[in-house]
């Protein structure tokens, strides 16, 4: 395609795409992604390719591959236009009659759909699917029309109009007033006004700005952003060339987590084709207007994250943050006023821009607004991508779009914001997600992660698991932080070993306000919350490990032993071939032998008489 | 891997501050380690004192000072993946190779490692052999994938030292 020098080129190119895609109106998407790829999609695309060239509609019927639909659980997804039939976990097996059923005969293949485990009703189209119904997938639900490996449908969907606007008729006073008339605010996690931080930056003495997109979700538990990069990568670009004639600047950086080879290799090429159409690069669309974008790799380090460690990364040194007592938008990246925003906040920017602020403030609470991402995981029977309007309760994200408890244990918290976040008690569930509602309950909005735990899951143990993380990737630079993540592990390490003491739990809640106060960065300050929060609403279980040396879910493996019950035992045998430490052995009857057993329970699960239990 | 077929890592490379981790990483990703020798052309291509190009390769968790085992095992360890059972997973593995997180077997066929979170989260809990991803894992599923690479690493590994010996016969 040739270089587009202006924006009629660009309308033109688009209306041309849309006559071309009208053309093809028969469709097969497959959604691909880290999940999908996982779950087979990639060898699904090839039995596609395949059945469609032996039945000679090579050509005739349009193959897109998307990223991430969201309803991760059931993928791979595939969807047939015109039908509109939706079929779940489909394997290389099941694409031939999807051809000559759905592509050809036009009839819908039942068995593949998705039934209701509840109603047992089967949902046949994507429009109807219960996952979906009650969200608003805003952001989400384009990923379904894009193939992110291929700028046109992001072109044919109305991509880069909201930049043509932008640049043809907005001055950058009027995009600032827009973004805060809108009442977006950073999704990241600490939901600082987005239109504050533009005004921040454009204002600020420089010569050189520069606009960074924070891809480096750290948090464990939360994939939006990946989500969001690896299925629509150019939204974001978008976003950062709005950003980017806004506050003037002309280079900008995606940090984006090494640890996403897909979200990597994406967004590279989504800047390729656009630097390609000249969308990036000197004189977009003969406006005057330069920018450029590249990629640059994380190194697997979770402070990175935090803005002043993100840019220090970016400058090629160890990622340490700095005191913020003067703020990146002033100098950031190489001392430069530097405007960082995470990638859902970019990825909002154009819709505000073409659809108008009042659209977007017309969604949420009175504090939050717009839609917000959410991965739904853990011990829930739907996990994947959430989005949903702001204000709406963690009940009816948990129980009403992810369907409630798994394995018929009842839930009995949600862990949100990752480590700086905290658990909700299953009595907290009529919170809406709201910036301040969360913070007041000792939680967060957080980026987005959404761990639900029922009774399976051991709170301590849980608190014990994000301190260790923290541990692990406080940078060291202050001491608060270094010192308090391990001490507070220490005690916490006792009280799942059956050694800790009621007076400890002062202890923590001392360390947890000297690192609040006194910590240099969000990690640092958010630390204690992990703790503070289960030692709010789950005293109890505080109180078991300690007072009566029990774990009450029975994780914490130092508070108990595994028996074989001799009377159930059928000496079949399988627990000692099962067991990884070769602590099960034969003598007349089988034993466990404490010195090796680390109890990790692969017995119990193996066991086919369950005549092995705790004690 | 020769360090001479490094040379288009450094190529069109120095432009940007961040170009001495890109570096980093492609050395990473073609050694399965970052060795002294590559550590030394860093430094003097990006005119970094040697000491810093170590401490990067320190301070980040993606680089590796010490070689790598044939296979890598990554045991996600995000929070979907700990309350659904990764703790198990890697008692599976270290049971069964003796080795904790962070090792290689003294055959060097396996290296184990652990990561914060590969954002699969709705697929926990998961393990990653040799980069393909592995959804919904159980420490039997472990262990049967463990057994299937072990047997085809012996295969290969034998193959190779053959096909070694028959070069050392044939150039005598």
């Amino acid at each position: 395609m040739p270089r587009l020098t202006s924006p009629e080129a660009l309308s033109e190119l688009r209306d041309n795409l849309l006559l071309d895609l009208a053309s093809r109106p028969s469709r097969i998407t497959i959604s691909g992604g880290t999940c999908g790829e996982a779950s087979g999609a990639l060898s699904v695309v090839k039995a596609v390719r395949s059945q469609l060239e032996a039945a000679g509609l090579t050509g005739k019927v349009h193959v897109r591959v998307t990223g991430c639909q969201g309803y991760c659980q059931q993928e791979p997804l595939v969807i047939v236009e015109p039908l509109d039939a939706l079929y779940c976990k489909v394997t290389d097996d099941d694409v031939a009659e999807i051809v000559s059923e759905s592509l050809v005969g036009g009839r819908v293949v039942k068995r593949l759909c998705y039934v209701d485990e509840r109603s047992g009703q089967t949902t046949t189209s994507a429009a109807e699917l219960p996952f979906f119904v009650k969200q608003d997938r805003e952001l989400i639900g384009r990923n379904r029309f894009i193939d992110p490996c291929n700028i046109t449908d992001y072109i044919a969907a109305g991509g880069y109009s909201a930049l043509v606007k932008v640049l043809t008729s907005m001055q950058p006073e009027a995009v600032i007033k827009e973004i805060e008339l809108s009442g977006l605010r950073g999704r990241g996690g600490g939901g600082y006004p987005t239109s504050r931080k533009w005004t921040q930056c454009r204002q600020a003495p420089g010569d050189t700005r520069y606009v960074i997109c924070n891809a480096d979700e750290g948090d464990p538990g939360a994939y939006m952003d990946r989500g969001l990069l690896e299925g629509n990568p150019h939204s974001i670009i978008e976003g950062m060339l709005i950003g980017a004639y806004t506050v003037g600047a002309t280079k900008g950086y995606v940090y984006v987590r090494n640890e996403y080879p897909l979200a990597v290799a994406n967004t590279r090429l989504a800047i390729q084709q656009a630097q390609e159409l000249g969308l990036l690069g000197d004189d977009i669309l003969g406006t005057g207007f330069s920018f450029d974008v590249k990629v640059a790799r994380g190194g697997g380090a979770f402070i990175c994250g935090e803005s002043t460690a993100l840019m220090a990364s970016l400058e090629g040194q160890v990622g340490e943050p700095r005191p913020k007592d003067v703020h990146t938008v002033e100098r950031g990246y190489l001392d430069q006023p530097t405007l960082l925003n995470n990638v859902e906040t970019w990825a909002n920017v154009p819709g505000i821009m073409l659809k108008g602020s009042a659209w977007f403030a017309a969604k949420g609470t009175e504090k939050s607004k717009g839609t917000k991402i959410f991965s739904l995981t853990g011990h829930v029977k739907n996990t994947g991508l959430v989005e949903v309007e702001m204000g709406t309760s963690l009940r009816e994200i948990v129980f009403d779009i992810g369907g409630g408890q798994q394995n018929g244990k009842a839930i009995k918290a949600v862990q949100t914001g990752g480590p700086s976040g905290g658990c909700l008690p299953a009595s907290l569930f009529d919170l809406p997600v709201d910036y301040e509602a969360l913070s007041s309950a000792g939680s967060m909005m957080g980026s987005g992660g959404m761990v639900v735990m029922d009774s399976s899951a051991c709170m301590v143990d849980v608190a014990k698991y994000f301190l260790k993380f923290l541990q692990e990737e406080s940078c060291g630079k202050c001491t608060p932080c270094r010192l308090g993540t391990d001490r507070m592990l220490e005690i916490l390490t006792d009280i799942t070993e059956g050694r800790g003491r009621m007076e400890q739990l002062e202890t923590l809640k001392d360390l947890a306000w000297t690192m609040s106060v006194g910590s240099l960065c969000a990690l640092g300050k958010t630390a204690p919350n992990p703790v503070l929060s289960t030692l709010r609403y789950f005293a109890d279980e505080y109180e078991a490990h300690i007072k009566e040396q029990r774990c009450p879910a029975g994780v914490c493996t130092a508070l108990f032993m595994f028996d074989i019950d001799p009377d159930l035992c059928t000496m079949c045998g399988s627990c000692a071939e099962a067991c990884p430490h070769g602590a099960i052995c034969e003598d007349d009857a089988y034993r466990i032998v404490p010195e090796l057993c680390q109890r990790c329970g692969i017995c119990v699960e193996t066991c086919p008489s369950e005549a092995i239990s705790r004690n | 891997m020769e360090l001479s077929d490094l040379d288009t890592i450094f190529e069109d490379r120095g432009a940007e501050p961040f170009d001495i981790m890109e570096a980093l990483h492609d050395i990473q990703s073609a050694c399965g380690y970052l060795p002294e020798e590559a550590l030394r052309r860093v430094s003097a291509t990006f005119d970094v004192p040697l000491i810093e190009v170590f401490r990067l390769a320190n301070f980040y968790k993606a680089f590796s000072l010490e070689p790598r085992g044939r296979h890598l095992l990554t045991v996600c360890a995000g929070t979907a993946c700990h309350v659904r059972g990764a703790p198990r997973l890697l008692d599976e593995v270290t049971g069964q190779l003796q080795i904790a997180p962070g090792e290689t077997t003294e055959d060097m066929a396996f290296t184990l490692e652990t990561v914060n979170c590969l954002g699969a989260c709705a697929l926990s809990p998961v393990v990653v052999i040799d980069g393909i991803y592995h959804d919904h894992m159980t420490p039997a599923k472990l262990r049967t994938m463990l057994a299937e690479v072990r047997v085809a690493d012996r295969e290969t590994t034998e193959r190779a030292a053959i096909a070694g010996a028959v070069e050392v016969v044939a150039n005598a």
